[in-house]
């Protein structure tokens, strides 16, 4: 603590520099805030939701809908627990631009598949009892100021309807919520149920088929035999299955999108780099116009260490300061960018990302503030004070 | 040795209107800089013409060249803002490359003379489906060119999605396949069979485009494909310049069958002339046999490059944005501390008698030049690693679209013109702050 004021002091020294240099590093973190939270978010949550749960789908295709008569098949393998099933929809609300996924499901099985998305019991029950009935998450009625009982017209861009026509009308009967705030991004959904977009859809359209299968196993440490079963089950038939966590599931599509680690890896390399070189710059700049004052702290007794410490010590609380302000500015402003780009863009920033700013701050701290206080133990006291 | 203290930085908070005016005169500058530059090349020339005529104009050039001759001394801080202006500029090119990219692969698989019919409300060709009956009475439509045997040029095809596993990553990923009609070739004269030879209707044989040929693993001649547990052999590389690159191509009635499909996803057809395309739309959508949308592939290629594109050049433009300001806070520093290092030499120039608007237009000058140095550096490093650079994206139809970087000279001239911004913003202040030293602190100072 004793250290303090000194450390004040030499920050305080040139208060423009102290500033602008500070700027740099928000600007450098706040930029890394937002690119990884949008890196965080397409790589699928890491989290223990849904590590029990396998997604079968058809082997050959996305767009190859599997037979319903798979249902009891499935549910006969050893190792599952439950099952349930939906088909992609893909309706248009209005206006293309307002994309949200939207898609058939079996209300009951699909509910208790998926229990941290939270429907109020009576909202549950509307749905189970509405043949038309649909439910959309919070976000989603806030978006477009939904509330229960509304109509909610789709426009069908894959599924037209018996007569021909691209309308399909749903009853809102259930907003539900989530159980764990990282997983809001499911708040952006609307699901009906699959028997009446079934009797809906023209016949020409495969009825009796659904999209995916979701599977509960009794042991996650199981899910690759469980998958092997299920796949083999159908192996050679007319529409064979490719199972895999539901993890994996999601990230193939991630991947399908591009290497966005790659990307926000490489501009983040690109931002690093310069702040490393202009952080190491205005720091040994700062060492440099010192040597006399350090010589002198040293005359006094301060030992080589502390004054190491010293150095480091102001490379740090730079660092630390201006780092941490930016991801809070990084963190402050998604919200906004969720709301101008009218909610395609949801992303927060979660506490990996947080991990891995302070992980990075801190080695950048170490990699800037090392040389300028190694320059400043080496110094020999008797030429500093001599000013050579 | 006078380094300004934050009050010199804000202009002096004392001086709130002179803060001001600085502010305002930076505001204008950028604005005219960003939105129309041409429009400041007549006063560009002007000052240059000043620069070489008057007595003032040389003393400017006189002291930017000090300052430019003693870049070598202080190498290390002009590095720093030489590598941090390049790598705002390598960014923002390397992005908006991107999105060029993207958008001129598919704007290039449309164009006025060809039409698409799919059906009404499908988003693209893999959500819509027309059956065999509305297929033949498509073709028959008026406006549509007819080759020398009286066939009219319309192709019904089949879109399907195929698993093949990616080139890069190894794991499974969307292919177009597309089955095309026998009239396709008349129809796509930009379709060139570049290796090995055309599918032969009726046998299960596929083309693959040039560049899902790189993509993905198993597109090449020779080789054997699972569609749908058959065994397809691909025996050709074809090559069009667009979209359709990213796709494998074989007969629609082979692919149909694969898929147990009766029907087809659309029918594009070459049309007489582009001014049937409105006679052809009526035709069409007041048949009450049929529930289609007609567009020239102009217009459906262009929808379908739109919200990708938009959403690579906003994301762009926010990163460029954060990024300059990081570069504009090491631009002021390093400016700063070379007026610092400078401040005996200029206030003697200010005591011989030079006035203060040579002293703030060589400051700037010589941080604009850097500036620029910086981003022709950006630009060419970003046009080496990047003009060219071969990806793939999902598009709309599901699939994986093959495109390639296309860093044009107008992005590179962007990239530019953020680096002078850039050095404009961290010149303008310490030039100012340069002037107004007051000369009897500055030479006593030492």
């Amino acid at each position: 603590m004793k250290y303090l004021p000194l450390l004040v002091a030499a920050l305080l020294r040139r208060k423009a520099r102290t500033l602008l240099t500070m700027l740099s590093v928000t600007a450098a973190f706040a930029l890394f805030g937002m690119l990884d939270a949008v890196r965080v978010a397409f790589e699928a949550p890491e989290s223990l939701i849904g590590i029990d749960r396998l997604i079968v789908a058809s082997r050959f295709s996305i767009i190859q809908p599997l037979p319903l008569g798979y249902l009891s098949r499935i549910q006969s393998v050893a190792g599952v627990k439950a099952i349930t099933y939906a088909n992609w929809f893909g309706g248009v609300y209005q206006d293309p631009k307002n994309f949200f996924p939207n898609f058939a499901v079996d209300a009951d099985t699909y509910l208790a598949m998926y229990p941290e998305l939270v429907l109020p019991p009576a909202e549950r029950k509307a749905f189970l009892d509405t043949r038309t009935g649909a439910i959309v998450g919070q976000a989603l009625a806030e978006q477009f100021g939904w509330k229960i009982g509304d109509k909610i017209p789709l426009q069908a861009t894959i599924f037209p309807r018996k007569d021909g026509s691209n309308a399909w009308t749903f009853d809102l009967v259930g907003i539900y919520g989530v159980s764990d705030p990282a997983l809001r991004g499911l708040e952006r959904q609307m699901l009906f149920r699959w028997d009446y977009f079934d009797e809906g859809r023209d016949p020409r359209y495969r009825p009796g088929t659904v999209g995916w299968y979701a599977v509960r196993i009794d042991d996650p440490t199981h899910a690759s035999r469980v998958a092997g079963a299920i796949d083999r089950q159908f192996a050679n038939s007319a529409d064979e299955t490719k199972t895999q966590s539901e993890r994996d599931f999601q990230r193939s599509f991630a991947k399908q999108v591009g290497d966005i680690g790659l990307i926000v890896t490489g501009i983040m390399g690109a931002v690093f780099f310069t702040l490393l070189l202009m952080t190491g710059n205005a720091m040994s700049q700062s060492i440099r116009e010192r040597i006399p004052e350090l010589a002198v702290l040293k005359t006094i007794g301060f030992s080589d260490l502390a004054v190491v410490g010293l150095v480091l010590a102001e490379s740090g609380a730079l660092l630390v300061l201006g780092g941490v302000a930016g991801m809070a500015l990084a963190w402050s402003t998604l919200p906004a960018v969720r709301d101008l780009s009218a909610g395609q863009l949801d992303v927060t920033m979660q506490p990996q990302s947080w991990e891995l700013g302070l992980c990075l701050i801190f080695l950048i701290a170490l990699a800037v503030g090392l040389p300028p206080a190694l320059k400043a133990k080496r110094i020999s006291i008797v030429d500093a004070l001599a000013g050579h | 040795m006078p380094w300004p203290d934050t009050e010199a930085i804000v202009g002096g908070l004392r001086k709130p209107l002179r803060a001001s005016g600085l502010a305002l005169a930076v505001s204008v500058g950028l604005w005219a800089w960003f939105t129309a530059p041409l429009m400041l090349l007549a006063p560009v020339a002007l000052f240059a013409v000043w620069l070489i005529a008057s007595t003032q104009g040389r003393q400017v050039l006189a002291i930017a060249w000090m300052g430019i001759v003693t870049i070598p001394q202080r190498l290390g801080a002009t590095s720093v803002v030489l590598v941090g202006i390049a790598g705002v500029v390598g960014v923002c090119v390397a992005l908006q490359a991107m999105a060029e990219g993207f958008e001129a692969t598919l704007r290039s698989a449309g164009d006025d003379d060809t039409a698409i019919v799919l059906r009404a409300g499908a988003d693209a060709e893999l959500s819509s489906g027309l059956d065999r009956a509305a297929v033949t009475l498509i073709a028959q439509a008026p406006g549509i060119l007819r080759d020398d045997r009286d066939v009219p040029i319309a192709s019904a095809e089949v879109v399907v999605v195929a698993n093949l596993p990616k080139r890069s990553t190894g794991t499974d990923a969307n292919v177009e396949v597309r089955g095309v009609g026998r009239e396709v070739w008349l129809l796509r004269r930009g379709v060139h069979i570049i290796q090995g030879r055309r599918f032969k209707p009726g046998l299960r044989e596929l083309i693959v485009g040039r560049g899902a040929q790189a993509q993905f693993r198993g597109a090449t001649p020779g080789s054997v494909i699972r569609l749908n547990n058959q065994d397809w052999r691909v025996v050709g590389v074809f090559s069009s310049g667009d979209a359709h690159e990213s796709e494998l191509w074989g007969d629609a009635e082979s692919v149909g069958a694969a898929y147990r499909r009766n029907g087809f996803q659309s029918v594009t057809a070459r049309l007489v002339q582009p001014q049937v395309i409105e006679r052809l739309a009526a035709a069409l959508t007041h048949d009450p046999r049929l529930r289609v949308d007609v567009q020239t592939t102009r217009a459906y290629y262009g929808k379908q490059s739109q919200r990708l594109t938009q959403v690579i050049r906003g994301v762009g433009t926010v990163v460029v944005v954060i990024m300059a300001l990081g570069a504009v806070f090491g631009a002021l520093n390093t400016t700063y501390a070379a007026v610092a290092g400078r401040s005996l030499e200029i206030a003697t120039l200010r005591a011989l008698g030079f006035t203060a608007v040579p002293v703030v237009l060589a400051v700037m000058l010589e941080t604009m030049a850097l500036a620029l140095a910086g981003g022709l550096l950006g630009a060419g490093v970003a046009w080496a690693a990047f003009n060219g650079y071969q990806v793939s994206t999902l598009g709309s139809n599901f699939s994986q679209v093959v495109f390639q970087f296309d860093v044009t000279p107008a992005l590179l001239l962007q990239g530019v013109q953020w680096a002078v911004g850039i050095g404009f913003v961290g010149g303008f202040f310490p030039a100012v702050r340069a002037a107004s030293l007051p000369v009897i602190h500055a030479l006593r100072a030492q």
